[in-house]
């Protein structure tokens, strides 16, 4: 999904400015890759906040506001050769704006009741795997993936992972 | 800002309490509005403020951080905010971000209006 780089899963990959009226519709997207992973749907419903989560936070923090800057995302569904149940899937999200230090992306204490600061507390609870990286040139790039037989906090009612 | 038209459904001034019934996703698109007409219910220091989220079928942090920021200015004068009618969606959120427990949730309006 990076450039130079072939998937190994079927993927596809959107770019949509960084307005918040455009929230929507990277929702639904991910909505139906979900569904389209074979997620159950509580699930899909975590996912869907997660992904909205980062791309959230590429408005607010990335670019400072919205504005029409791209934010990119790349989907790949894990393993998916055919027709066969995938399993799990990744999305790259990429954005242009303000580069920070990976380290200090990590969730805040939850049990300090304040407003603000829950969008990365919400991705790691729901996301198997995190990975804020300094994105070449410019921006953060963000791989998250949610696999269907994972141990973690976002994996909750999830039947498909108890077979 | 982009706003979404027609998130506060309606807004309903009781004896003693305050009712705002929202229809639609609560994201930071949609959560200024939310926060415009909090401050707005809040400066008249109703004793419950009570926000129906029968018609929200989604919300994301932004909409978790303005109910925590009312939250605190309610209880600054000494009133109540109670959340009525989450649906399965919308409760996962504030499961997942510890919130559950901090809030004041119930099932109906008629339960929640009363201080």
């Amino acid at each position: 999904m990076t450039p130079g780089s072939e998937p190994t899963g079927p993927c596809l990959f959107i770019r949509v400015p960084s307005q918040t009226r455009f929230l929507a519709v990277e929702r639904a997207l991910v909505r139906q890759v979900g569904l389209l992973a074979g997620f159950p749907p509580e699930t899909v419903d975590r996912i869907v906040l997660a992904i909205d989560e980062a791309c959230t936070n590429i408005i607010r923090h990335g670019y400072g506001g919205p504005c029409d800057r791209p934010i990119e995302i790349g989907v790949e569904l894990l393993g998916a050769a055919g027709d066969g149940q995938p399993a799990g899937v990744t999305f790259v999200i990429r954005d242009y704006g303000r580069q920070v230090d990976p380290a200090k992306l990590v969730p805040r204490d939850v049990g300090e009741v304040r407003p603000g600061g829950l969008g990365v507390h919400i991705i790691h609870q729901v996301m198997d795997k995190v990975e804020y990286s300094r994105a070449e040139g410019a921006g953060m790039k963000l791989t998250l993936t949610k696999r269907h037989n994972a141990c973690g906090p976002g994996n909750g009612p999830d039947p498909a992972a108890k077979t | 800002m982009d706003q979404t038209p027609g998130l506060i459904e309606s807004i309903e001034r009781l004896e003693e309490a305050t009712v705002l019934r929202l229809a639609g996703d609560v994201d930071l698109n949609s959560s200024p509005q939310l926060r415009q007409a909090l401050r707005q219910v809040v400066t008249r220091r109703p004793k419950v403020i009570v926000v129906n989220l029968g018609g929200v079928q989604y919300m994301d942090s932004s909409g978790l951080a303005t109910l925590v920021e009312a939250l605190k200015r309610i209880a600054e004068y000494g009133g109540q905010l109670r959340l009525v009618r989450l649906n399965p969606r919308v409760a996962a959120v504030f499961e997942i971000s510890q919130l559950d427990k901090v809030f004041d949730v119930l099932a109906d309006e008629q339960e929640a209006v009363h201080p």
